[in-house]
C-alpha cells in the first residue's frame, strides 16, 4: 500500500489535474451545442441506448433522425425548425427514464415525448407525460396496457398490440402445419397477453394447447424446455420469447435438430434477433410488424435507400416506429395547427398516415378512442437469405391492421378527456 | 415422463459444466487475492468477440485456442496496472474497481461491436444432433463438456503437479509464509489471475455458440458463477466445481417440475446452505473470516 | 462531530440543502434531480453507517432500498394508503427482512459476507420480478401516485408541486439524518467505530460483536428502506431494477467517493455521482465507460474520499 501511495505523489497530482481538465473539456464543449435556437420545436426521445435493448433503442433513432431531416427539409414544423433532443432511459432502470422523461418536460421544455422500447419505461413515463399533458407517442413498446387498461388521451403507440399479431399469425399456423401447439412464453405481461392471445385465436380456428412454459426473461438456457416440448409430441412449437430470449432459444432449438421433427414459429419477430441467428437457425413462421422488402409498394424503396445511405444498413421494423413517431409529431401539430396537447390529441383521433409515411400496401391509422396505429402485419417464415444477403424474411401475406384488430371494446381502454 | 426428467438431468450436467467453467475462474482469483472480480463477466463477453473477429482469420479451432490467450493477456496487463496496488488492502477495493471494469467493458464492447447481436458461426459437424432418440445430445453440447472437462482436468493437474500450481496452492492458504519462502508473490499473483481470466475467455467462446452474441452476454451468468461459489465453498475449487454442476442440474429438475422457478431454485439452494452449512459444502471453516 | 468545526459543516450543508430547488435551475439542473440527490443522499449515508462507521461492507442494500420501495407502492396502490403511512408499511417489510436476513449472515466477514450480501439481494429482486400478479413483475408497479397530504390544517401538495415534494423528501432526510447522527454519537455508535477499528480487540473487551453488527445492519436497511419508500414517491413507480446490485454498487461508490470515514461525506459523493451520471449521460451514448472510469479513479486515487482529501488538505 505504500509502496503504491510514494510512488505516486507528484504523478497522482498530474494525472488528477489533466484527468479532469479532459473531463471539463468532454462536457464542457457540449453546452455550446446545447444552447439550441430559441424557437425550434423541441422533440424528447428517452429510449435506451445502453444494455439489452440498446441495438432496438438505435434502430428506433435512426427513424427518428431521418425523419427530422425530411421534415426540416420541408420547413419543419409549423414554419419553425424541428429538433431532437435525445435522452438514454437505459434499458430497465425507471427512475431514470422517468428522471429523464422530466428533465426533457421541465428542463428543456421538450413539445412531444417519445419513448420506451421497454414496456414497464413506457408505462412509467406516459404517467410523467400524463401528469404534464405532454404529448407522448410510444413507438416501440408493446405491452398491451399503453393502449388498453393503462391508456391515457396524451399516449399514442406505433406498434402493435398482442392481439393483432396473434390474430394475423393464428390462421396461418393451424391451416399448414396442424392443431397441436406448445408454448414457450416469456413469463412477464407482455409474454402473458401473447400467449392469451394466441391461445384464443387458435382456439377459434380449431387448434389446442398442448402444454407450455413459463420461461425467466433472461433465461440462458431453454434446453430443459426443449426436452419437455419435444416429448409434449406438439404440431407447432410456439416461441413467444423476445429479443437475446428468442435467440437463444431458436438456436438451440436448431441444434437439437427440432425443426425437422415439429414446426417451429411465434408471433412477434424482429430483424435484431435474426441477423444474430447463425444462418441455418433462419427458420419458422412469424409475424413481422413491418418489413423493407415490399416489391411495388410505391416510397418504400426510397425510404430503404435513403436509410441505407444514412446508416449503411436497411431499415427494420424499430426504424419504422421511430420515422413513424416523428412524422406523427409533425402532422399532429400541422392538422391542428397549434402545439397544444389537447388540440392535436384530438387531431390525431382516427388520423391516417400518408402513404409515404405508411410504407405499406394497407391504409395505416390511429383508432380513435384507443390512441392505437392500426397497421398492417407482414406473417411470413425466416430464411437464410433471399433476394439480397439481409432479405432474412420472406413474405407470404399482409394482412389489414382493420382486419387482425379486435373491438375497441376488447382492449379495456377507457379514455377521458381533461376538461 | 421419467424419461424427461433423466433428459434434463443428464442436459443439466452440461450446463453445469459450463457454469462450473466459469466459477472456477472466479474461485481461483478469489481464493489467491481475495478479489471479486466483478469484471469477470465482462472477460467472458471480451472472449467470446475476439474469437467472433478472429473466426474468419483462423477458423473456429484457431479462435478457440487465439480468443482465451489474448483476453487472458489483457486480464494480466490490468492485474498489473489497475488490482496489483489494491492487494492486501480492503476487499473493498478490489470489488469496486472490478465493477466499475464491468461498466467500462460492456460499453467499450458495445462501441467497437455495435449493439446489435452478431451471428456466431459454429462448424456445421457440431451443431447437429447426435442422436435421434437423445436429440439433446448434440455435437456441440458433447464439445462443451470435452472442453471443460479438459481444461478443468488440466487446471487440477496443473494445481497438484506442477510447482506454481503447488504454490498457488499454498499461497491460497497462506500467503505470507509463502512469501517468506521466497517465492515472488506478485508473479504468483498475476499469473492466477491470468488462468482465471483465461478460463472466462474460454467460457466466453463456448457461450458464444450457445447464447446470442450481444455486449450483456456475461451479465446473466455472474450471479449463476457466484452462487455456485457460496454453494460449494469459498477456498474449494472442487467445492466450486460441484457446485456449479449441482445449480445445473438442480435448474434442470426446476425446468420440469416447476419451470417458472428455474432461476429461483438457485438462490434457494443457496438459502439453504447458508442456513444450514454456512461454511459451503467444502469450504473451509474460518476461511476469509 | 468533530466539534466547532463539524458545526459549522452542518449549517453550510443545511443552508445548501434548504436552497437547493432555487440554485439547482441556475446551473442546468432541475427541481426533481435535487429530489434524486436527496434520495440517494440518504441512501448512501444509511449504507454508510454498516460500511464507513461499523466497517462491513454490504453490497446488496439495493434489496433493502427495493424493499421499502414496494412496501410503500403497494401500500398506496391496493390499500389505499397514505404518504406517511406508505412510508412507514416500506420501512417495517424491510426491516423485518434485515432482521432476518442479517441473523443468518451475520458471522461471515469481508469477502463473504459481501459476496452473500450480493446473492441475497438478487434473491429479493428475483422475487420482485417473478411474483407478477403482486408486484407487477418486470413491468413494474405502477397506476398509482403519491397524494397531497392534509395536515387538517393546511394541505401539502406533494403530488403537483415539485418543490412541495423536495421539501418534504428533506424534512423526511432531516429527521433520519439527525436520528443517525444520535446513534452514532451514543456509546451504541461509539462501540461500532470501536468494532470498526479492531474487532479483535473489541472482543476481547467482551462487547457482543455479532449482536452489534446484526444492529448496524437492521438500522442501516431500516434507513435505507426509507430513502428507497421516497424513492418510489418521487418517480410514482417502482420497478424491479431498483433491486438489482447496479444500485448497491452505485451506493457504495457514493459513498466511498464522498468520504467513508465522514459523516457527510456519502451525502457529497451522492451529489457528485447523480449529477454527473445525469449531465454525463445527456451528452454521450458512452456515458457507461465514464461512470466506470469513476469507480475506477476514484479507488486508485481518492480511497478516502472528497472530504478524506479536504481532511488531509486541511491538516497538511
Amino acid at each position: 500500500m505504500t509502496e503504491a501511495n510514494s510512488r505516486a505523489g507528484m504523478d497522482r497530482r498530474s494525472i488528477i489535474t489533466s484527468g479532469l481538465v479532459l473531463a471539463a473539456a468532454q462536457i464542457a464543449s457540449p453546452f455550446v451545442i446545447r444552447a439550441r435556437a430559441a424557437d425550434a420545436v423541441r422533440i424528447g426521445l428517452d429510449n435506451p441506448l445502453t444494455g439489452t435493448y440498446a441495438a432496438n433503442g438505435k434502430h428506433e433513432l435512426d427513424g427518428c433522425q431521418m425523419a427530422l431531416a425530411e421534415i426540416n427539409a420541408k420547413g419543419g414544423i409549423l414554419g419553425r425548425p424541428a429538433e431532437l433532443v435525445v435522452e438514454d432511459s437505459t434499458s430497465g432502470d425507471a427512475g431514470v427514464a422517468v428522471q429523464k422523461a422530466r428533465k426533457l418536460i421541465d428542463g428543456d421544455k421538450v413539445d412531444f415525448l417519445l419513448g420506451n422500447v421497454n414496456s414497464a419505461l413506457s408505462l412509467a413515463m406516459a404517467q410523467v407525460s400524463n401528469e404534464k399533458g405532454v404529448l407522448h407517442i410510444v413507438p416501440g413498446g408493446h405491452t398491451d396496457a399503453i393502449t388498453g387498461s393503462s391508456c391515457h388521451w396524451n399516449v399514442f403507440r406505433v406498434c402493435n398490440t398482442t392481439q393483432m399479431e396473434a390474430n394475423a399469425v393464428a390462421g396461418a399456423l393451424v391451416k399448414e402445419y396442424g392443431k397441436k401447439f406448445y408454448y414457450i412464453t416469456p413469463d412477464y405481461a407482455f409474454g402473458h397477453t401473447l400467449e392469451a392471445g394466441m391461445i384464443k385465436a387458435i382456439a377459434a380456428l380449431g387448434g389446442e394447447r398442448v402444454g407450455g412454459d413459463l420461461t425467466p426473461l433472461g433465461s440462458v438456457d431453454f434446453s430443459s424446455y426443449l426436452i419437455k416440448a419435444q416429448a409434449a409430441n406438439p404440431d407447432v412449437i410456439v416461441f413467444l420469447v423476445q429479443g437475446d430470449d428468442m435467440l437463444n432459444a431458436l438456436k438451440q432449438a436448431v441444434q437439437f435438430g427440432l425443426q425437422s421433427k415439429v414446426h417451429l414459429a411465434g408471433a412477434q419477430q424482429e430483424m435484431e434477433p435474426l441477423e444474430g441467428l447463425p444462418p441455418e437457425a433462419r427458420i419458422g413462421t412469424w409475424v413481422m410488424e413491418w418489413y423493407w422488402n415490399q416489391p411495388g409498394v410505391p416510397h418504400v424503396a426510397e425510404f430503404v435507400e435513403a436509410i441505407k445511405k444514412r446508416t449503411g444498413r436497411v431499415p427494420t421494423a424499430r426504424t419504422w416506429f421511430g420515422y413513424v413517431s416523428i412524422w406523427t409529431c409533425a402532422h399532429a401539430a400541422e392538422s391542428a395547427k397549434s402545439l397544444k396537447a389537447v388540440d392535436m390529441a384530438k387531431a390525431l383521433q382516427d388520423f391516417h398516415l400518408p402513404s409515404e409515411i405508411a410504407l405499406g400496401p394497407n391504409p395505416v391509422f390511429y383508432r380513435a378512442g384507443q390512441n392505437q396505429l392500426i397497421a398492417s402485419l407482414f406473417v411470413g417464415d425466416a430464411q437464410a437469405s433471399g433476394s439480397a444477403p439481409d432479405d432474412l424474411f420472406k413474405v407470404a401475406k399482409v394482412v389489414s391492421g382493420a382486419d387482425a384488430a379486435g373491438p375497441l371494446e376488447e382492449s379495456g381502454c377507457k379514455m377521458t378527456w381533461p376538461t | 415422463m421419467t424419461q424427461v426428467v433423466l433428459f434434463n438431468v443428464f442436459n443439466g450436467l452440461i450446463v453445469g459444466a459450463f457454469y462450473a467453467l466459469m466459477a472456477l475462474g472466479l474461485s481461483l482469483i478469489l481464493n489467491l487475492s481475495g478479489v471479486i472480480n466483478f469484471a469477470h463477466g465482462g472477460f467472458l463477453a471480451l472472449g467470446a468477440y475476439l474469437a467472433y473477429t478472429l473466426i474468419p482469420y483462423v477458423g473456429f479451432w484457431g479462435a478457440l485456442i487465439a480468443a482465451p490467450l489474448l483476453t487472458a493477456a489483457l486480464g494480466l496487463v490490468i492485474e498489473r496496472v489497475l488490482i496489483r496496488p489494491l492487494y492486501g488492502g480492503d476487499p473493498l477495493y478490489g470489488l469496486l474497481l472490478t465493477f466499475g471494469l464491468a461498466y467500462i467493458f460492456e460499453d467499450v464492447t458495445r462501441f467497437i461491436w455495435g449493439a446489435q447481436s452478431l451471428p456466431f458461426q459454429l462448424p456445421a459437424w457440431l451443431t447437429t444432433s447426435l442422436s435421434s432418440q437423445f436429440f439433446f445430445v448434440t455435437g456441440y453440447r458433447v464439445f462443451m463438456i470435452v472442453v471443460v472437462v479438459a481444461a478443468v482436468g488440466a487446471l487440477f493437474a496443473a494445481l497438484n503437479y506442477t510447482r506454481l500450481g503447488m504454490r498457488i496452492r499454498a499461497g491460497t492458504r497462506d500467503l505470507d509464509t509463502v512469501s517468506t519462502l521466497g517465492v515472488n508473490v506478485r508473479v504468483l499473483r498475476s499469473l492466477n489471475f491470468g488462468i482465471g481470466i483465461y478460463m472466462a475467455g474460454l467460457a466466453g467462446v463456448l457461450a458464444a455458440g450457445l447464447l446470442g452474441l450481444s455486449p450483456t452476454i456475461g451479465a446473466n451468468l455472474i450471479m449463476p458463477s457466484f452462487v455456485a461459489i457460496i454453494v460449494g465453498g469459498l477456498g474449494s475449487l472442487l467445492g466450486t466445481l460441484i457446485g456449479g454442476l449441482m445449480i445445473g442440474v438442480a435448474s434442470g429438475l426446476a425446468a420440469v417440475y416447476f419451470p417458472s422457478a428455474t432461476e429461483a431454485v438457485i438462490y434457494v439452494m443457496m438459502g439453504l446452505v447458508l442456513l444450514f452449512r454456512p461454511r459451503g459444502l467444502l469450504g473451509e471453516e474460518g476461511r476469509l473470516h | 462531530m468533530n466539534g466547532l468545526r463539524g458545526h459549522r459543516l452542518n449549517v453550510a450543508v443545511g443552508i445548501i440543502l434548504l436552497f437547493m430547488p432555487f440554485w439547482m435551475g441556475a446551473i442546468g439542473g432541475y427541481t426533481e434531480l435535487a429530489s434524486r440527490i436527496l434520495v440517494m443522499g440518504l441512501a448512501a449515508m444509511s449504507l454508510n453507517f454498516l460500511l464507513g462507521f461499523t466497517g462491513v461492507l454490504s453490497f446488496g442494500h439495493a434489496a433493502y432500498f427495493g424493499l421499502g420501495a414496494y412496501g410503500a407502492a403497494m401500500a398506496i396502490k391496493y390499500l389505499g394508503a397514505g404518504t406517511m403511512p406508505a412510508i412507514a408499511l416500506g420501512m417495517l417489510v424491510a426491516t423485518l427482512a434485515a432482521m432476518v436476513i442479517g441473523a443468518l449472515i451475520v458471522r461471515r466477514r469481508g469477502v463473504y459476507f459481501a459476496m452473500v450480501t450480493i446473492a441475497f439481494g438478487q434473491v429479493f429482486y428475483f422475487l420482485a420480478f417473478r411474483w407478477n400478479s403482486v408486484t407487477g413483475g418486470d413491468d413494474g408497479l405502477t397506476g398509482w401516485h403519491r397524494a397531497p397530504i392534509d395536515f387538517g390544517v393546511a394541505t401539502l401538495d406533494i403530488f403537483g408541486s415539485d418543490k412541495a415534494f423536495y421539501y418534504f423528501a428533506l424534512v423526511i432526510f432531516g429527521v433520519c439524518v439527525a436520528a443517525m447522527a444520535l446513534l452514532l454519537s451514543s456509546p451504541f455508535g461509539r462501540t461500532l467505530i470501536a468494532i470498526r477499528e479492531n474487532e479483535r480487540r473489541a472482543r476481547f473487551l467482551g462487547v457482543p460483536i455479532e449482536f452489534h453488527i446484526w444492529l448496524s445492519f437492521v438500522v442501516s436497511c431500516l434507513f435505507v428502506s426509507v430513502a428507497g419508500a421516497l424513492y418510489a414517491l418521487l418517480n410514482n413507480f417502482t420497478d424491479p431494477r431498483a433491486l438489482r446490485f447496479d444500485l448497491s454498487g452505485n451506493l457504495v461508490i457514493m459513498a466511498v467517493l464522498g468520504g467513508m470515514r465522514s459523516f457527510w461525506g456519502p451525502l457529497i459523493g451522492a451529489a457528485i455521482f447523480v449529477a454527473l451520471q445525469d449531465f454525463v449521460s445527456s451528452r454521450t451514448e458512452n456515458w457507461m465507460s465514464v461512470i466506470g472510469l469513476v469507480f475506477v479513479l476514484v479507488v486508485r486515487f481518492f480511497p478516502r474520499g472528497v472530504l478524506g482529501m479536504l481532511r488531509n488538505a486541511a491538516k497538511a
